[in-house]
């Protein structure tokens, strides 16, 4: 008889999600679904504020990355004021995104995947987390709780506190970089780089070695990865326009506009999940499907322009043949783009500018609708404002970075369950792993759906009459 | 002039007929809570924060508008005064649209601060979340009505200090709304001089510089005083 399996919650993800595992007569795995379970109605709850809340607002869906909101939300400020900001208001900007893509980085691979790399997919699920990690691996748990430590502290030295700074605004920033704050950084830049190099090395021993299968299983695809590239194709976080490429490098679209988003960013919906399907729309519905995030941007980049960065991009690139598209080869861009990350700082601290005081450009609303795009730490942002001509807004829309993932991360739960699971006596391990199918992505659901709630995991299996047939719940 | 020998919580106070239960207590450092009322123009009682306990009398007087008295015994922190003062502020807060987190005002709200002071940390009365609305048509400064605790700090400052009388009350009960000239945009009332005296007598974020976001208003309430002061008694110090 056909069955489901539901894993329900999903745990050591942002947010809260099911998967339901779909069995034919014979038990083999015939049809996965990610369901994403949480509403929030952003979009809807901002209708009639002022746009200068919308930073604020916007920021408050997620603890981890408000920084990508604060970002996105001022860069679409900018565009309803009609102004450029001043060139130090950019780099501190930008000096924002690179601590906030490292310290969530530095989030998702030490505290949420690494137990699973280093303890084992199948050791005791009571001890397969940040504790666990700690206990066997102190060292390497404390320079990576440390890692995350940088990136939060320079976020906190810019913006005043650590999470939910209020700093980035329409128009710039609210307050200058400080020559105490800038020396912190710097002094602290080193041991960042030791410890990414350090977790670099054993994440490449271990792809090379025990975890080369789940290289093969957990999503590997063909797919289109959209991002920011640079005017000179170089990797992009903050500016630039968007590119799509295919699974061979190939790009497919490339110097796009966020304006114009509508024209080549289709959202479907379906009835089992808050997230909305995200497509590309030339291609159609689910045919366009892509990835976005760390991976998606080492690959629509032609290089980083970094030297450390650009040496470990290549080296990715060798050991996928070529392209990598492999969903668990995210992690390994997620180091890289750490990298990445920290070469840039480095860059904009040793520029003089960056202490400048002119930071905010002030001007009323020239505007009545703009689109603002970023790179969060999980993939492209955009926030789209409609306002009235004293700057009420009148619509929002939001495409998170998780929700462009979600036709991936459904393909990705689908190969992993076929790959393990075969009839009804399923161990926790092979749960672990399509759990551990969507930590790839390091979906941020609260983001993705603007809705409210944590996240643990429940996997249901259910027969084909519609039984629910076995559950396993873990999480809170 | 003729004094007034009195008790404040148990301290024999000896000041000037005509002066308020709320200032008498304040010279004498004894802390009464309040968000109506501001130095510099006439007390209304509007808020009820500042009730204080009179012996002798068996209903509870706003120290803000009740001038002392010869032997009052006068008592400002009874429990029964602490428990009406966290639930009149438990129902300013259910009664309007109060999101800290985002107001303009946060960290730096007399409404707030107020919470802290009577150990407010949930209300106990269902939020009303009052369909009401922001007028941004002002070049300068905006309003936004869900953060309006109707406390007449602007009306008053405006009258009294600016002379223009832009803001009224509106409407009754519940329904009570500040309004701009004759119900007017802000931005159409010609009256209105844009000196922002009422951006800084706002206890709340309710009134504020356009273009501000979160927790960067931050206003000096302390100038109203002084442009009293200056104007009445022609001393120009702060």
């Amino acid at each position: 008889m056909a069955k489901t399996v539901v894993i329900d919650p999903v745990t050591r993800i942002e947010g809260h999600a099911k998967i339901s595992l779909f069995l034919d007569d014979a038990g083999e795995v015939r049809d996965a679904r990610f369901h994403v379970v949480e509403y929030r109605g952003f979009e809807k709850f901002c209708e009639g504020r002022p746009y200068t809340e919308m930073a604020g607002i916007t920021a408050r869906i997620c603890g981890i990355c408000p920084v990508s909101h604060l970002i996105c939300s001022a860069k679409t400020g900018d565009k309803l004021l009609a102004v450029t900001i001043p060139p130090t208001a950019d780099k501190l900007r930008r000096l924002m995104n690179l601590a906030q893509l490292t310290q969530s980085h530095a989030l998702s691979f030490f505290h949420l995947s690494s137990p699973d790399f280093l303890l084992g997919w199948d050791s005791d699920p009571a001890k397969r987390n940040v504790f666990g990690l700690i206990a066997n691996h102190p060292d390497l748990a404390r320079s990576g709780i440390r890692l995350r430590q940088f990136g939060q502290r320079v976020i906190e030295i810019l913006g005043g506190r650590k999470i939910h700074a209020a700093w980035t605004v329409p128009g710039g920033v609210r307050e200058p970089l400080s020559r105490e704050g800038r020396q912190w950084m710097l002094d602290r830049l080193p041991e960042s780089l030791t410890t990414t190099r350090q977790a670099l090395n054993i994440f490449k021993d271990l792809i090379h070695g025990p975890l080369r299968q789940e290289v093969q299983v957990f999503g590997e695809f063909p797919s289109l990865f959209m991002g920011l590239v640079s005017p000179e194709g170089n990797w992009e976080h903050y500016g630039g326009q968007l590119r799509f490429v295919d699974h061979h490098r190939q790009i497919v679209a490339d110097g796009l506009r966020e304006d114009d988003y509508q024209q080549f960013l289709g959202e479907a919906v379906e009835p089992w999940s808050y997230l909305k399907f995200p497509y590309y729309k030339p291609l159609g519905y689910p045919e366009g499907i892509y990835r976005v995030g760390p991976l998606a941007r080492l690959n629509v980049c032609d290089r980083i322009g970094t030297p450390e960065a650009d040496a470990e991009l290549q080296a990715l690139r060798d050991y996928a043949g070529g392209v990598p598209t492999s969903s668990f080869l995210y992690h390994y861009a997620r180091l890289i783009e750490i990298l990445a990350c920290l070469e840039h700082i480095q860059i904009l601290l040793d520029d003089p500018e960056i202490l400048s005081t002119r930071v905010r450009a002030q001007a009323g609303v020239n505007a009545l609708e703009a689109v603002g795009v970023s790179e969060a730490p999980r993939g492209t942002l955009f926030h789209h404002y409609r306002v009235d001509a004293n700057g009420l807004i009148e619509k929002v829309n939001l495409i998170i970075a998780t929700g462009q993932n979600n036709l991936a991360m459904n393909k990705t739960v689908a190969q992993i369950a076929k790959h393990y699971i075969h009839g009804e006596d399923i161990p926790e391990g092979f749960l672990n792993r399509v759990e551990a199918g969507i930590r790839c992505y390091d979906p941020c659901l609260s983001c993705s759906t603007h809705a409210a709630g944590q996240m643990p995991l429940h996997i249901q299996l259910v027969a084909a009459t519609g039984e629910v047939v076995r559950e396993v719940y873990r999480g809170p | 002039m003729a004094v007034r020998t009195l008790k404040i919580d148990d301290r024999e106070l000896a000041v000037e007929a005509g002066t308020s239960i709320l200032e008498a207590a304040q010279e004498a450092g004894i802390p009464i809570p309040r968000l109506c009322h501001l130095e510099g123009v006439t007390p209304v009682g509007a808020c009820r924060l500042c009730l204080v306990e009179i012996e002798g009398l068996n209903k509870l007087l706003p120290a803000c508008v009740t001038e002392v008295g010869e032997g009052m015994v006068i008592h400002t922190q009874t429990a029964k005064l602490q428990e009406y003062r966290r639930m009149t502020v438990e129902l300013i807060f259910a009664e309007g649209n109060h999101i800290c987190a985002i107001c303009v005002a946060n960290g730096d709200c007399e409404l707030q601060d107020v919470a802290i002071q009577v150990g407010m940390d949930h209300s106990r009365f269902p939020y009303q979340f009052p369909d009401r609305g922001i007028d941004l048509s002002h070049p300068l400064f905006a309003i936004d009505h869900n953060r309006c605790i109707l406390c007449t700090r602007c009306v008053r400052v405006c009258d009294e200090i600016e002379g223009a009388h832009v803001w009224d009350v509106a409407q009754r009960g519940p329904d009570c709304y500040i309004v701009s000239g004759l119900n007017q945009p802000w931005g159409e009332v010609e009256a209105c001089t844009s000196c922002g005296k009422c951006v800084d007598a706002c206890p709340t974020g309710a009134i504020f510089k356009k273009g501000s976001t979160t927790g960067e208003k931050h206003a000096d309430t302390a100038k109203l005083e002084f442009l009293s002061t200056a104007r009445e008694k022609h001393q120009w110090t702060r």
